[in-house]
């Protein structure tokens, strides 16, 4: 592929997975055969910086996403491809404050996207809707959170990649074979030993949040957990810990499928640290998920991070319970539009409507840097969004459970505490 | 950018500083070569959500370089942590004239290493002393990524020589 009897696009590809993999001081490649990437994604500021290029898409596919100078047309995919999350919901941008000029990008880039036989899943939450890895395989992807739930709970193997690393890998079925491929890299390094109960989705949140602050980029490994947790609590624990740390793999003995035991969770090795996650440490964990608010007028209330399954907008449309909510305050729920279609065809987004909120897809408050006009203090139930939205948005945030949050929609005010 | 001309760049230490230099030796992650003051945080960086791209600026709550900027700085790291979209920060602050002029850091990750390449900056790692302990923010530091070679000019030498 480097000498470009593949195409010019394939050569490019290839140029910048070699430079990428020097970089790591990887000594060869792996083939891949799922790969999760935005490539092509036209954001407000690539559309900007590169309208007087000529190509189109291709200008920003090239140049950004292969960090070519060159200019290449992009060929169709070489590998199974699919599209994350990013841009505006096709039926409700006006809502999110999009231009019309955004939403017409953001339709064109889809359609760029699909047209080169990327699957459009517009999701952080691909194993939600189908793209389910299975063991040993090895995957491209980015999306902290997806990555985290692709290594721990699915046994796939995938590093953190970014949009470049992606898109070349689209095109090459490659990636550089390094950390999370290499089996005796997925080995834990840190224990951490659980002492209280972990059940609802706010303590697994919380527990995340905990141990990515502590082990940081490297490799927990959990004991002391009785109940396996869901699928939605894997999702909130790894999205937590993979933005207070840069966790991208964990284990749980006796419960995630590489750590039958605590003896093959560490290979053998003793842990570099024992750290132990208690009531005084949960404690510690929700002031500093709060430490960024203090105004209990809530305006805003965002549910749906990372996208929020099924089971999870029934779960606020039986909180609501036929109760509208506050005029003070917007509620938006964020799915993926699969997961949008089934709340639809269960009447659940009509039963949010009534209640005055809505349901959304495609992006949430941080990726789309979206609120409603005003917002001054939001509601989250989701340590990853606490982490990030307010630092990016300049507005106080919340954290506490989805019933905090739901009761703070219908009052406006915050009356959440650690139970 | 790097910087390859013969004479010092605006703010470099004088010659005769040379004695009290330091060197690093590591390896290349991306090569070429570049020179300028140290920003130095022995916490991780999150990219996406802790930097804003257009002006280079750490935004992260509670992080210890909240409001500093790394445009033209040489940023000396513990590492990268958070979202997946680190490269694209990094690779929007080089179209945007607010990138880092060099790269030194501890560990290695996937997503540090993607960030370094887009970045298009000199950057160097698994240095033979731990560079956190040794450079210190306002030092002059010249990086040769090719060679892989840190050199300090600690911040007092420095300093006496401006004006």
């Amino acid at each position: 592929m480097l000498d470009g009897a593949e195409g010019k696009a394939r050569q490019k590809a290839m140029e910048l997975l070699v430079r990428y993999g020097e970089a790591l001081g990887a000594e060869r490649f792996v083939d891949t055969t799922n790969v999760a990437g935005v490539p092509g994604q036209p954001t407000p500021f690539l559309a900007e910086y590169y309208k007087n290029y000529p190509g189109g898409l291709d200008a920003i596919f090239s140049h950004f996403d292969l960090d070519s100078d060159e200019l290449v047309e992009m060929p169709k995919v070489a590998t199974r491809a699919c599209h994350l999350q990013g841009g505006y919901d096709p039926d409700h941008w006006q809502i999110l404050g999009a231009s019309p000029e955004a939403a017409r990008r953001g339709r064109e880039g889809e359609r760029y996207a699909a047209d080169h036989g990327i699957e459009i899943l517009k999701t952080c939450t691909p194993y939600l809707v189908g793209n389910v890895p299975k063991r040993g395989e090895h995957c491209a992807w980015m999306e902290s959170s997806a990555v985290i739930y692709c290594n721990a709970v699915l046994g796939a193997r995938t590093n953190t990649e970014g949009r470049e690393s992606t898109s070349a890998a689209m095109l090459t079925g490659k990636i550089p074979y390094f950390g999370l491929h290499v089996p005796e890299c997925r080995l834990g390094t840190h224990r951490i030993e659980v002492d209280i109960g972990i059940d609802s989705i706010m303590d697994w949140g919380m527990l995340g949040y905990f141990v990515g602050d502590v082990v940081q980029e490297h490799i927990p490994v959990l004991t002391g957990i009785e109940r396996a947790p869901d699928l939605v609590r894997y999702k909130h624990f790894g999205a937590a810990a993979a933005s207070s740390g840069g966790v991208e793999m964990y284990h749980i003995v006796g419960i995630t499928p590489e750590a039958p035991t605590l003896d093959d969770a560490f290979g053998g090795r003793s842990p570099v640290e024992v750290l132990r996650y208690g009531r005084e440490e949960r404690r510690r964990t929700y002031e500093a998920l709060n430490a960024n608010a203090s105004d209990t007028n809530v305006d805003y209330v965002m549910l749906g991070c990372p996208h929020a399954a099924l089971e999870q907008i029934e779960e606020a449309c039986r909180l609501l319970d036929g109760r509208r909510i506050s005029e003070n305050c917007r509620l938006w729920i964020f799915p993926s539009r699969a997961v949008r279609r089934r709340a639809d065809e269960a009447g659940l987004t009509e039963v949010i409507r009534k209640a005055g909120g809505h349901v959304l897809t495609d992006t949430c408050s941080a990726i789309g840097q979206a609120l409603p006009p005003g917002t001054k203090v939001a509601a989250l139930d989701s340590a990853k969004q606490v982490h990030y939205l307010p630092a990016m948005m300049g507005i106080e945030a919340w954290f506490g459970s989805t019933a905090d949050c739901i009761d703070a929609a219908l009052t406006g005010r915050w009356r959440g505490e650690l139970r | 950018m790097s910087v390859r001309e013969k004479t010092p760049a605006a703010g470099a230490p004088a010659a005769d500083d040379e004695a009290e230099t330091i060197v690093l030796r590591g390896r290349k992650v991306v090569g070429g070569r570049a020179e300028g003051e140290a920003l130095v945080t022995r916490q991780t960086i999150s990219g996406w959500g802790g930097v804003h791209a257009l002006t280079g600026t750490i935004i992260e709550s509670r992080h210890e370089l909240k409001g500093q900027s790394f445009k033209d700085k040489v940023l000396v790291f513990r590492g990268a942590k958070g979202s997946s979209g680190w490269s694209v920060v990094f690779h929007t602050a080089r179209l945007a004239g607010s990138a880092p002029k060099a790269m030194v850091f501890n560990e290695m990750t996937t997503k540090v290493a993607l960030g370094a390449v887009v970045t298009r900056v000199p950057a160097v790692t698994a240095l033979d002393r731990d560079p956190l302990e040794i450079i210190e923010t306002g030092d002059w530091v010249r990086v040769d990524g090719d060679a892989g070679i840190v050199e300090v000019v600690k911040r007092r030498a420095a300093a006496k020589e401006r004006p």
